[in-house]
C-alpha cells in the first residue's frame, strides 16, 4: 500500500521536476506535430520535424486541454506509469532484504546479502556466464540489426522490384510466434545434426525479432530524409560514397541510434526466442527462469535489480548520446522549433560536417 | 571489372536488401519450412521418424482440445486487446492532445517506453511479491479490512495473465496510436469547434476515424503477441489456464513434434489470415 502511494509520488515529483526545470508548466508553448512509427522513432524522427511542424497553438485545442477529461488522462497517466513501475520498484526494494527474509513482505531489517551471493554463487546459479554470454549476444545482434537495417533503408530508398513482398516479410517476422521461430531453428539444427547453441541459433532467432523493429525504424526515418540533399550533395561533386559519409549517414545519425538501442535491449532481454536454443550455455533471462522454477531465493530479485539496472543505465546513456547530438545540431529534438524553415538541414550537415574535418 | 562496377551500381538496391533476405531467408522462412515438413512426420510414441502422414493434421482439427484452446486463447486476446486499446488511446490522446509542449510529450512518452527495454522475465517475477498470497496487494485489502482471507484470484489465475499482458503490452497500441494521432490536422478540430461541436463530437467524428489505421496496427501487434505468448501463461496462469501455444510449447518439450508443428502452423494460419484481413483496411506503408 504504502509503496504504491510512494510510487505515485515519485512519479509527481518526477514530472513536476522536470515541468518546472524546463519551464513548461506555466508557458505552454506551441504543440509542434510529431510524427514517428515508434518511441525510438520519436525521439529522433521528431528532431527532423520539429523545425518545420510548429504551428500557431490552435485555439480548439487550448480549450480543449483544461477540461474535466484532461484531469481524468493525467490520472490515468500517472495509475498506469505506477503499474508500469510499480513492479520494477518492488523488486529493487525486496532484494536489500535482509538475510533472514523471504520473497515477500514484510523486510526483515535490510542487507546487500542477497547481491554478495549472486556475485558468490553458493545456492543460486551462476549468473556471471550467463551475463557475459547475453553481452557478447545484445552487442553482436546489435551490431548486425543496425548494419543490415541501414543498408535495407537504403535499398527502400532507391525503390527495387519486389520490395513489397520483402515488407511483408519484415512484418511477417514481428507476427510468427516467437515459439515457432525457436522450434524451427532447433529443429533445423538436429536435422543438420548441428548442436543449437546460444551464439548460431540463438543469434539467428534474436535477429529475427531485432531486425523487423530496425527495419521499420529506419524505413520511418528514410521517409523523412529530404532527397534534394543528396542531389544537392552530388550537385557539388559529391561521389556516391562521399555522399552516404557525409550526407546521409550523419542525418541519420539519431535513428541509427535508435535501432542500435532496439536490437541490444531486446535482444539483451529476449527469452521465448532462446528457451530452446541455448544448448549448453543459457542466457541471462533464461538462467533467470530456470532459477525461478527450482531455488527462488531473494537473490534472484537481487539480480533482477542488478539486470534492470544495467538496462537503465543503456537507455540513459543512448538518451544522452541522442541529446548531446540534438544539441549540437541547434533546434533539435531538445532544443526548441527555433530553427526556421529550410535552414534545419543546413545546420545540421555544418554541425556534423565540422567534425568530420 | 568497370562492367563490373556498373553493374553493382544500377542494381545496388538489390546487393543493400541482400542481408535482411539472407538473415529472414535462413532464420524464418527455412524454419517454417522444416516445421512444414516435420509436420507429416511420424510420432511413434517416443521418437519422430520421416514419413509422409497426416495424422497430426487430422488430431489438430479433430481434437476438441484445439477447440477449447483457441476459445480460451481467443477470449483472453480480446479482453487484454479491449483493454489496452483503451489505455493505449486515452494515453495516446493526453500525449497528443492535452500535452503542449513537444518536449514534454516525448519525455512522458518516453517514461512509458522505457520499462519495454528493460527485462521481460524481471517484470514477470515482480507480479509474485505484487500480487501473491502474501504480497503488496493481498496485505493491503487484509489490512484495510476489506476481507478476511487472501484473494485467491490475483495470482496464478486469469487475472494474473491478463494483468501481465496489459503490463508488456499496451506500449505496442499506444505508440502506433501517437504516431497517427500526432498527424491530425489541427485545424480540423479547430474548424469543428467553430461550427460548434462539442469534445465528445470532435473525439468521435474526426479524432477515431482518423486514428483507425493506428488502431488497427496496435491490434495487430497486441493479438500477435498475446496469442503466440506462452511464458506469462506457464508463469501466472497457475497450470489451471489452457492455451493454443502452451499446449504446442508443452507437446514440444514432450517431443511430440510432429503434433507441435501441426499445430504451430495451425496458429500461424490463423493469426496471418487475421492480419491479412486487418491489412486490406489499412496500409501499413504509408503509416511509416
Amino acid at each position: 500500500m504504502s509503496v504504491g502511494v510512494l510510487i505515485i509520488v515519485i512519479i509527481i515529483a518526477v514530472v513536476g521536476v522536470y515541468q518546472w526545470m524546463t519551464g513548461t508548466a506555466s508557458a505552454p508553448r506551441p504543440a509542434a506535430a510529431t510524427a514517428a512509427a515508434t518511441g525510438a522513432a520519436t525521439s529522433s524522427g521528431a528532431s527532423d520535424e520539429e523545425g518545420t511542424a510548429s504551428a500557431p497553438t490552435p485555439i480548439a485545442v487550448r480549450e480543449m486541454a483544461r477540461t474535466k477529461g484532461y484531469y481524468i488522462r493525467w490520472t490515468v497517466f500517472v495509475l498506469f506509469t505506477a503499474f508500469l513501475y510499480g513492479p520494477l520498484i518492488v523488486v529493487m526494494v525486496l532484494s536489500f532484504q535482509g538475510p533472514d527474509g523471504g520473497l515477500t513482505f514484510p523486510m526483515q531489517g535490510t542487507s546487500i546479502a542477497w547481491f554478495r551471493e549472486v556475485f558468490n554463487p553458493t545456492f543460486v546459479g551462476d549468473f556471471r556466464a550467463p551475463f557475459g554470454r547475453s553481452l557478447i549476444l545484445a552487442i553482436v545482434v546489435m551490431i548486425i540489426t543496425s548494419f543490415v537495417a541501414f543498408l535495407a533503408g537504403l535499398a527502400y530508398r532507391r525503390g527495387f522490384a519486389g520490395s513489397g513482398a520483402v515488407f511483408y516479410l519484415t512484418v511477417a517476422s514481428l507476427i510468427v510466434p516467437s515459439f515457432l521461430v525457436s522450434m524451427g531453428i532447433g529443429l533445423g539444427f538436429t536435422g543438420l545434426n548441428m548442436l543449437a547453441s546460444w551464439w548460431s541459433a540463438g543469434l539467428g532467432a534474436h535477429l529475427t525479432w531485432t531486425l523487423p523493429f530496425g527495419v521499420l525504424i529506419m524505413l520511418a526515418i528514410f521517409a523523412r530524409l529530404d532527397r534534394s540533399i543528396e542531389e544537392a550533395a552530388r550537385d557539388q561533386g559529391a561521389t556516391p560514397w562521399q555522399n552516404l559519409r557525409h550526407v546521409v549517414i550523419p542525418i541519420v545519425a539519431p535513428g541509427l541510434i535508435a535501432v542500435a538501442l532496439f536490437g541490444f535491449t531486446l535482444s539483451y532481454d529476449e527469452y521465448a526466442r532462446t528457451s530452446l536454443l541455448t544448448g549448453q550455455g543459457n542466457t541471462m533471462p533464461v538462467e533467470m527462469v530456470a532459477v525461478t522454477g527450482t531455488a527462488a531465493r531473494p537473490s534472484l530479485y537481487a539480480i533482477g535489480t542488478l539486470t534492470t539496472v544495467f538496462s537503465l543505465a543503456i537507455i540513459f546513456l543512448t538518451f544522452g548520446i541522442l541529446y548531446a547530438i540534438s544539441r549540437r545540431r541547434a533546434g533539435g529534438l531538445m532544443g526548441g522549433g527555433a530553427v526556421p524553415e529550410g535552414e534545419i538541414y543546413g545546420t545540421k550537415l555544418t554541425g556534423s560536417a565540422g567534425t568530420d574535418q | 571489372m568497370q562492367k563490373l562496377i556498373t553493374l553493382f551500381n544500377r542494381h545496388s538496391a538489390y546487393f543493400q536488401v541482400t542481408p535482411l533476405m539472407l538473415i529472414l531467408g535462413a532464420f524464418l522462412i527455412v524454419p517454417l519450412l522444416v516445421i512444414f515438413t516435420y509436420s507429416f512426420y511420424e510420432f511413434t510414441g517416443y521418437f519422430t521418424r520421416p514419413a509422409f502422414e497426416l495424422t497430426a493434421w487430422i488430431r489438430a482439427f479433430t481434437l476438441d482440445i484445439t477447440y477449447l484452446n483457441y476459445w480460451a486463447t481467443i477470449k483472453i486476446t480480446a479482453i487484454t486487446w479491449a483493454i489496452t486499446l483503451v489505455i493505449g488511446f486515452t494515453l495516446a490522446y493526453f500525449f497528443v492532445f492535452d500535452i503542449l509542449t513537444l518536449r514534454f510529450k516525448i519525455f512522458l512518452f518516453l517514461l512509458t517506453v522505457v520499462p519495454f527495454w528493460t527485462s521481460g522475465v524481471v517484470r514477470m517475477i515482480a507480479w509474485l511479491p505484487f500480487l501473491g498470497k502474501e504480497g503488496i496487494v493481498n496485505s493491503a485489502i487484509m489490512g484495510l479490512g476489506l476481507s478476511d482471507q487472501p484473494l485467491e484470484f490475483l495470482i496464478f489465475s486469469e487475472f494474473a495473465v491478463i494483468m501481465s499482458y496489459v503490463h508488456m503490452f499496451t506500449l505496442f497500441m499506444v505508440a502506433p496510436l501517437f504516431n497517427v494521432m500526432a498527424r491530425i490536422d489541427r485545424s480540423l478540430l479547430e474548424a469543428a469547434r467553430d461550427q460548434g461541436s462539442n469534445n465528445w463530437q470532435i473525439l468521435t467524428n474526426i479524432i477515431i476515424p482518423l486514428s483507425r489505421p493506428g488502431i488497427i496496427i496496435g491490434t495487430i501487434f497486441v493479438t500477435a503477441l498475446v496469442a503466440s505468448d506462452f511464458t506469462a501463461i506457464r508463469f501466472l496462469g497457475g497450470g489451471k489456464l489452457g492455451s493454443v501455444s502452451m499446449t504446442i510449447a508443452n507437446q514440444y518439450n514432450s517431443v511430440q513434434f510432429p503434433f507441435s508443428a501441426a499445430n504451430g502452423l495451425l496458429l500461424l494460419v490463423v493469426l496471418l489470415l487475421f492480419v491479412g484481413g486487418m491489412m486490406r483496411v489499412v496500409d501499413i506503408r504509408k503509416q511509416l
